[in-house]
């Protein structure tokens, strides 16, 4: 059975098993099917690179979503 | 070319209306809104998305409706680095190299950081963006800008939200005397047509603004009447101002006036 890690998904604390991709833990956080982009400990993950990008312990993981500005 | 087009980065847009999408009191006005604007760019920005939030999506959706070019906004960024993450995060999501670059230096009056701006528009410049880079009156900031490529700029009215127009017309003059040929739109600070008409009157080339319109108590007519005081004030700078004087010149032809003063 995989460790479990922790890290942070837009500021807010998660849990998930070690080794996972971004990939799978968007699937798990709901967010796969949204129109989102995201980084990583703040670098720029394209989403073709969401399956052979692998988590780790203490990640700072923003994901986000389009809104008004201005 | 049609001269009342705004062409930035090569690109031909009929309006030279720039309107923001943040601030209303629903999407459903917000849209009504951009359509009575006639605005050919809207801005909009990116936030963290929760996990069963739906808000994100249902503005884009309505945002996406209104086929407008998009410019997405790098707002709230404070480095360099913040804002070139964000603007790959913006080229992915809204499929488009065009980004409203801010990076802001202060959070009282969220005054454009230079040195940041300069850093980040290289950088993107360098990576195929079309950066507009929200910036000060600063003429030298702004030759670094051109410098490192970019190839319009967005100089600040006044403070964003503040509504106090054109706080420094003196190096507003001087940026668009000194930079003749770079497109310059007045971003931020505006509160009134008159003043989006007041800067189309000294040949700025167009006009972004958000909270004016946005915060009325009918943001629909006053997208129009920006609308209305953008055009006008275009066409008067293309008309050609008269020559301001200090003392009275009659209009009326003074040779042959009839019976008056004739026997002093």
């Amino acid at each position: 059975m995989s460790d479990a890690i922790t890290v942070s998904l837009n500021g807010n604390t998660e849990a998930l098993e070690s080794g996972q991709s971004l990939q799978h833990a968007l699937q798990q956080w709901g967010l796969s099917d949204k129109k989102v982009a995201t980084a990583i400990n703040g670098d720029f993950v394209p989403r073709s690179r969401y399956s052979d990008t692998t988590i780790d312990d203490g990640d700072q993981i923003d994901v986000v979503t389009p809104v008004g500005g201005g | 070319m049609n001269s009342s087009m705004l062409t930035l980065y090569g690109e031909t847009f009929n309006s030279r209306f720039l309107l923001g999408t943040a601030l209303y009191p629903s999407p459903q006005i917000m849209r009504d809104a951009i359509e009575a604007s006639e605005c050919n760019i809207v801005t909009l920005g990116l936030r963290r998305q929760n996990p069963n939030e739906r808000d994100g999506a249902a503005i884009w959706d309505y945002i996406k409706d209104t086929r407008c070019h998009l410019l997405p906004n790098t707002a709230g960024c404070k480095s360099a680095k913040e804002a070139i993450t964000l603007a790959e995060m913006s080229r992915e999501i809204f499929d488009t190299p065009w980004i409203k670059l801010e990076v802001i230096g202060d959070d009282y009056n969220l005054q454009p950081d230079p040195y940041g701006l300069v850093e980040a528009a290289a950088v993107l410049i360098k990576e195929g963006f079309k950066v507009l880079p929200y910036t000060t009156d600063d003429l030298i900031v702004a030759k670094k800008l051109l410098d490192v490529g970019c190839e319009a700029l967005m100089p600040w009215g006044s403070p964003i939200g503040t509504g106090q127009g054109l706080m420094n017309k003196y190096n507003l003059r001087t940026l668009r005397e000194r930079l003749p040929n770079t497109p310059l739109i007045i971003d931020a600070g505006l509160g009134k047509p008159s003043q989006a008409m007041e800067a189309m009157e000294m040949g700025f080339d167009g006009i972004l603004l958000n909270t004016a319109v946005a915060k009325a108590q009918k943001p629909a007519l006053m997208a129009q009447a920006f609308a209305g005081a953008i055009n006008a004030g275009r066409q008067a700078y293309e008309a050609g101002l008269m020559v301001t004087r200090d003392t009275a010149s009659p209009s009326t032809p003074t040779i042959g006036q009839p019976f008056w003063h004739q026997n002093k």
